[in-house]
């Protein structure tokens, strides 16, 4: 994880909040979201909208995810807090640290090797200064992963910019979707 | 054939298995071995290590024969060429990033990936690649952990959520990185949470305080009884050379199935601390001097006569810990009755001493400990029972999730971690609340209650709690007081309206019984108005209360402490002239309130019988040796009546002193009770003192790790 991005709001893995776990730091929203998850589970089986769940908080979180919000869930959804650690900590599409908040990845999967997809990771690396599971220092973008194929092969080298594709890319293009980021 | 079962072939013998069994299940019956990690028969299958891989006949690939069930016509090879294959592939493939680091491995020489190695892995490991390391956690002061070592078989996380019934361990991260852990840093605080040691089968998850202080094949292996609860759990103590270094669990499915408390386990770490008493010790004009045993023994034998001759026999009191063998219940006893003073008691925990007649003669549960997950219903009165009796609380709790209605009247709210019907905190206190509830039973039976609690229950007003918790009681349930009613200054009325509540409902009465042996101090005699085998006393002495309020000139104390005493009664053992001391441990409270200390030794440490709140006679003998010049409380006991001139102590042997005390108990009497016609309702002026789990007695007070870990489940969330 990145050394030089630090968010002071949230200190990730610091142990437990010094405040009680409830749910009000849930939004209004979230919970609103949740409760219409819960809804398509058999009554008890709360632990089926974990997954929902972080995915909303996350996204109210600027992408990431802290220690105080999945026992937020974890109590939302009256479950042990590790449970909600263990999905958490499985799906990649989850950060448990701090993170920038455009999340980029870059596919090095075949196709896009053949195609270059390693130059224009190499390309951001280097444009960004820094490397593959880093943030920028000033907390805009994240370069998440090298994807292992999104099934974009067609358009390939690809690369996946907050659930947005981006196919064909050159490193001009890349510089320009990356500078059109706020 | 019924329909339940199927035929099947284990390597080509034929056997019978039930519907829904599974294959591993069969195969152990059979005594055909497959090797496993994951499967553990008292959790849930997970089939996530495939160790136990099995070829069966007409199916394309190997199956796990912990999560294939078994079919009507089934060929199982355990052992042949395809099944052995798969097994080794399996095996290979756990080792691929196991650090084969046994031979600074605490579980070197017991471990099951060890030995499932030497039958099923190679000789040499055909991968070069670096293996992965794995940051270890901090689970507390209890459980080490070496997670480089783990192979993810998910048992001790199984065992959070279904055993412990609190989840603390998960599968963090996926793939390669999966590690199991906490996530955020923290200690697991059950009270069951050590057993996760035993689950581990590999050294991933260890002992923390015997790690790297003894090697298995080095130890001797005695099988004994836990002296901390009235269970009685089954436990093998390992020892080197005398010196007990840990203790583990003896399966026992009657008491404590596979399991073992925390406490249990770990109060053995406490055996060796600094205040451990080594040589006899005698007071001369306000010093302490080591002494020899004969001297000592004759200070104690002149100390007790010259109480005796100053205030005569009455002026003589013996009070026992709870947690007494029975053989030492019985010498005492016997010194007693040599001495001519019924002033004997173990219920030094106690300030109400009210009604004692009512009292069953041998105090215990009512059920069998194994029949407790098959009750209907389960009211507790005053019990925090998951730390009172940890083992009893998880039959409890196994009970409570197969649907039994467990209910609680207590000062205060618990956390249980299960299903609770109704829990009564506070309120109008226990006995108004517990009134309340036989008065709804009454009620709703159309019964009337016994004229003595007439006054008790008119006062009542039972609320829906209260009734649901009378609907609850029938045939195949209990009423138990737990050891806070126990402790309470109303417990005779407690004890009155439990009973009452029992008997119109139908269901059985019971207590959870202080320490591990009150029914085996109710047999040998220990107690002022009931003499050995139970039988009423002619002349009945004081009981632990009154030699408190009316101050006594001679004491003889066996294995307490002034701690063990409730404040209200501790001032008895400075104001007696001569306190004689049989214990393990003398620190400073002992130290000034004593006059000669006899060193003896603890449960691990002497032959003796254990009587369990079940009725379960369990003899077991010493797994160490007491260190220096202690000897075990019987003997001294029994040399003690020898230096009182004193017949009846030639004893050779604790099986010879228990069956003296058999011989005793054909004349037992299951309590021929005068009442009292009307019971005063008295309310709990100050509540209950809390000795908490790990307060218990003597050698759980001296334990490190286990303070260490009350003092890290200060944490809320533990």
């Amino acid at each position: 994880m990145s050394d030089s991005f630090k968010d002071t709001t949230a200190q990730a893995a610091a142990g437990e909040s010094p405040e009680p776990l409830t749910e009000a730091m849930l939004s209004a929203h979230a919970r609103e979201v949740i409760d219409g998850w819960l809804t398509r589970f058999p009554d008890g089986q709360g632990r089926s909208a974990i997954i929902a769940a972080l995915r909303v908080v996350q996204h109210e979180n600027n992408g990431y995810l802290t220690p105080p919000l999945m026992d937020a869930v974890a109590a939302y959804l009256d479950l042990p807090k590790v449970q909600v650690y263990e999905v958490a900590t499985f799906y990649s599409m989850f950060e448990t640290h701090p993170v920038g908040r455009h999340h980029v990845s870059v596919c090095t999967n075949v196709s896009c090797m053949l195609r270059g997809g390693e130059a224009i990771l190499a390309h951001l690396e280097n444009k960004l200064g820094i490397e593959v599971g880093e943030s920028t220092p000033d907390g805009r973008i994240f370069l998440k992963r090298e994807e292992e194929c999104l099934a974009a092969c067609c358009g390939a080298p690809m690369m996946m910019v907050d659930h947005v594709y981006y196919e064909h890319l050159t490193p001009e293009t890349v510089d320009r979707i990356i500078e059109e980021l706020d | 054939m019924s329909d339940d079962t199927v035929q099947l072939e284990v390597n080509g013998v034929p056997v019978t298995a039930r519907k829904g069994q599974m294959i591993i299940e069969v195969t152990d019956a059979a005594d055909a071995y497959v090797p496993r990690f994951c499967y553990h028969p008292k959790l849930s299958i997970a089939a996530n290590c495939r160790m136990c891989l099995v070829e069966v006949e007409n199916v394309p690939k190997p199956l796990p024969a912990c999560a294939t069930p078994v079919a009507d016509g089934m060929k199982v090879q355990t052992r042949s060429g395809r099944a052995l294959a798969a097994q080794r592939a399996t095996m290979e493939f756990l080792l691929i990033n196991h650090p084969l680091d046994c031979p600074i491995c605490d579980q070197g020489g017991e471990c099951e990936l060890q030995d499932l190695a030497m039958g099923f892995g190679r000789d040499v490991s055909r991968y070069t690649e670096r293996k992965r390391v794995v940051k270890d956690k901090d689970l507390g002061p209890l459980v080490s952990t070496d997670m480089t070592r783990c192979i993810h078989c998910t048992r001790c996380v199984r065992f959070g959520q279904e055993i412990a019934g609190i989840q603390e361990l998960g599968t963090i991260g996926r793939g390669e990185s999966t590690e199991i852990g906490t996530f955020v840093e923290r200690s697991v605080g059950h009270e069951l949470s050590g057993n996760i040691i035993d689950l581990c089968p590999v050294g991933a998850l260890n002992n923390k305080p015997y790690r790297y202080r003894a090697r298995s094949w080095e130890m001797t292996q005695h099988a004994t009884v836990s002296g901390h609860d009235c269970a009685g759990s089954n436990l093998y103590a390992h020892a080197v050379r005398g010196r007990v270094m840990r203790a583990v669990p003896r399966p026992e499915e009657r008491i404590n199935e596979t399991w073992l408390a925390d406490r249990d386990r770990y109060s053995c770490h406490g055996l060796y601390g600094e205040d451990r008493l080594q040589e006899p010790m005698l007071r001369r004009d306000g010093e302490w001097h080591k002494v020899d045993w004969e001297t000592a023994l004759k200070a104690a034998a002149a100390g007790l006569k010259d109480a005796v001759g100053r205030s005569g026999p009455e002026g003589l009191g013996f009070l026992a810990h709870p947690s007494s063998t029975l053989e030492e219940f019985l010498l005492v006893e016997e010194l007693a009755s040599a001495l001519g003073s019924a002033n004997i008691d173990y219920r030094v925990h106690r300030v109400d001493f009210r009604d004692p007649d009512a009292e069953p003669t041998v105090p215990g549960i009512g059920v069998p400990i194994a029949d407790v997950e098959g009750l209907d219903a389960i009211l507790l009165v005053g019990s925090l029972i998951r730390e009172e009796v940890p083992i009893l609380a998880h039959r409890v709790r196994k009970a409570a999730l197969a649907g039994c209605r467990v209910s609680f009247i207590n000062p205060t709210v618990g956390e249980w971690l299960f299903p609770v019907q109704a829990e009564i905190a506070g309120g109008a206190g226990m006995v108004a609340e517990l009134a309340a509830v036989l008065q709804s039973a009454a009620r709703k039976r159309g019964v009337a209650v016994s004229e003595r609690l007439a006054d008790v229950v008119s006062g009542a007003h039972p609320g829906p709690g209260h009734d649901a918790i009378a609907a609850s009681l029938g045939q195949e349930s209990v009423v138990w007081l737990g050891l806070v009613a126990e402790a309470d200054p109303a417990r005779a009325d407690l004890f009155a309206i439990a009973e009452e509540l029992a008997r119109l409902t139908g269901a059985r009465f019971g207590q959870l019984t202080v320490g591990a042996n009150s029914a085996g101090a109710a047999l040998a005699g220990v107690q002022p108005h009931r003499g050995r085998g139970a039988v009423p006393r002619p002349r009945p002495g004081l009981d632990a209360g009154a030699m408190a309020s009316e101050g006594l000139d001679g004491l003889l104390l066996l294995n307490l402490e002034p701690e063990d005493f409730p404040p209200e009664t501790r001032p008895l053992l400075d104001d007696a002239r001569c306190v004689v001391a049989l214990t393990p441990f003398a620190d400073d409270a002992l130290l000034s309130c004593a006059d000669v200390l006899l060193p003896t030794g603890t449960f691990l440490e002497t032959s003796g019988t254990f009587v369990n709140c079940e009725g379960r006679w369990q003899s077991f003998s010493g797994a160490g040796r007491p260190p220096g010049e202690a000897r075990p409380a019987w003997k001294v006991l029994r040399v003690l009546g020898n230096f009182l001139d004193q017949e009846g102590f030639d004893f050779d042997d604790t099986d010879e002193v228990r069956d003296a005390l058999v011989s005793h108990l054909d004349g037992l009497s299951h309590g021929a009770q005068d009442r009292p016609d009307r019971i005063l309702a008295r309310e709990s002026a100050s509540p209950a003192r809390a000795v908490g789990l790990y307060g218990v007695d003597g050698l759980v007070r001296r334990s490190e790790p286990l303070q260490a870990a009350a003092a890290a489940s200060g944490d809320p969330e533990a």
